[in-house]
């Protein structure tokens, strides 16, 4: 197997998702060939890193505007269930 | 005292309690705002959406059926919404754009690692610095826009492959390569920005490009 080889499997090989039968050959590129190690090191750590992230902090104004926003909308329709529904705004279900 | 679980609160917003659905607000704001951020990249779309996520959630908590967490639920509802804002932005150009760039032989275009050396720092580390994750989020907004979005929907919100090409209405082929490409590309900026280049490493030598 040649780096070539390893670069087309990556996403596969990342996301646990290669047969283990190939998945030993690309273990033993690995274990010889430093760089690719690295590189699939550094792509793990890549994707963590912007999974830990939340970079954004909200702006003060804007946060006030959506807790007032809040509060308005909880008093025109207090609860969940009896609000009309508009497919165009309904959220996704959570399965 | 340890923290009210989530679904506790869920539960008490659920019987009409306003403050407890404040509390999840407070939770999970910057959660949802910094994705509706990171996927429309500009401050008022990602306001507008953040708004709507919540609105919306309050609206319907009766319809969240708790069988996936709190913040996983408004996730799905910020994404949604910021992918609406996002077709209307490009309106027909989508569908235009999609036909252009959907040859999956885009893998010959694929860029190779070029700097290669581990990091001097941890993840962890890198995320809690100013000055670092400015230079995460730069990154991120360089990729190109679909390339960005699949790099979000899969690998940050944790979609399926199926899931991320079914939100974005482009073929799971379409999705694996954007998905690659954007992976290496994020690998390649942070490395030359995050690597040791006292331990920085020479790729291997191959004629990949000449056996086809």
């Amino acid at each position: 197997m040649k780096c070539d080889d390893l670069l087309a499997l990556l996403n596969d090989y990342v996301d646990g998702d290669v047969a283990p039968a190939l998945c030993a050959e690309l273990e033993h590129h690995l274990a010889g060939c430093n760089p690719c190690q690295v590189v699939v090191d550094n792509i793990r750590q890549t994707i963590t890193l912007y999974k830990a992230g939340e970079p954004y902090p909200l702006p003060l104004e804007f946060r006030n505007r959506l807790h007032a926003a809040l509060h308005e909308r909880w008093q025109h329709a207090p609860t969940g269930d009896s609000a009309p529904t508009r497919a165009s705004t309904e959220p996704p279900p959570d399965s | 005292m340890t923290p009210e679980p989530d679904l506790e609160l869920v539960h008490r917003a659920k019987a009409g309690e306003l403050a407890a659905f404040e509390q999840l607000v407070n939770r999970h704001e910057r959660q949802v705002y910094s994705l509706a951020f990171r996927l429309l990249q500009n401050q008022h779309d990602a306001e507008d959406i953040t708004q709507q996520t919540f609105l919306n959630a309050l609206e319907h908590l009766n319809r969240f059926r708790e069988e996936s967490s709190f913040a996983t639920w408004v996730s799905r509802i910020a994404t949604y919404g910021a992918l609406k804002v996002i077709r209307k932005r490009r309106g027909l150009e989508w569908v235009s754009l999609e036909a252009a760039t959907e040859p999956a032989d885009d893998r010959h275009a694929m860029p190779h690692p070029e700097f290669i050396a581990d990091w001097r720092q941890s993840p962890e580390e890198l995320v809690n610095r100013n000055e670092t994750r400015r230079l995460i989020e730069a990154a991120l907004g360089q990729l190109e826009e679909k390339s960005r979005l699949v790099f979000l929907l899969r690998d940050v919100e944790g979609l399926s492959v199926r899931e991320t090409a079914q939100a974005l209405g482009i073929s799971e082929v379409n999705v694996k390569v954007r998905l690659l490409r954007a992976r290496l590309q994020l690998r390649e900026q942070l490395t030359q920005a995050f690597g040791d280049p006292t331990r920085r490493l020479a790729p291997h030598q191959h004629e990949s490009m000449d056996h086809e």
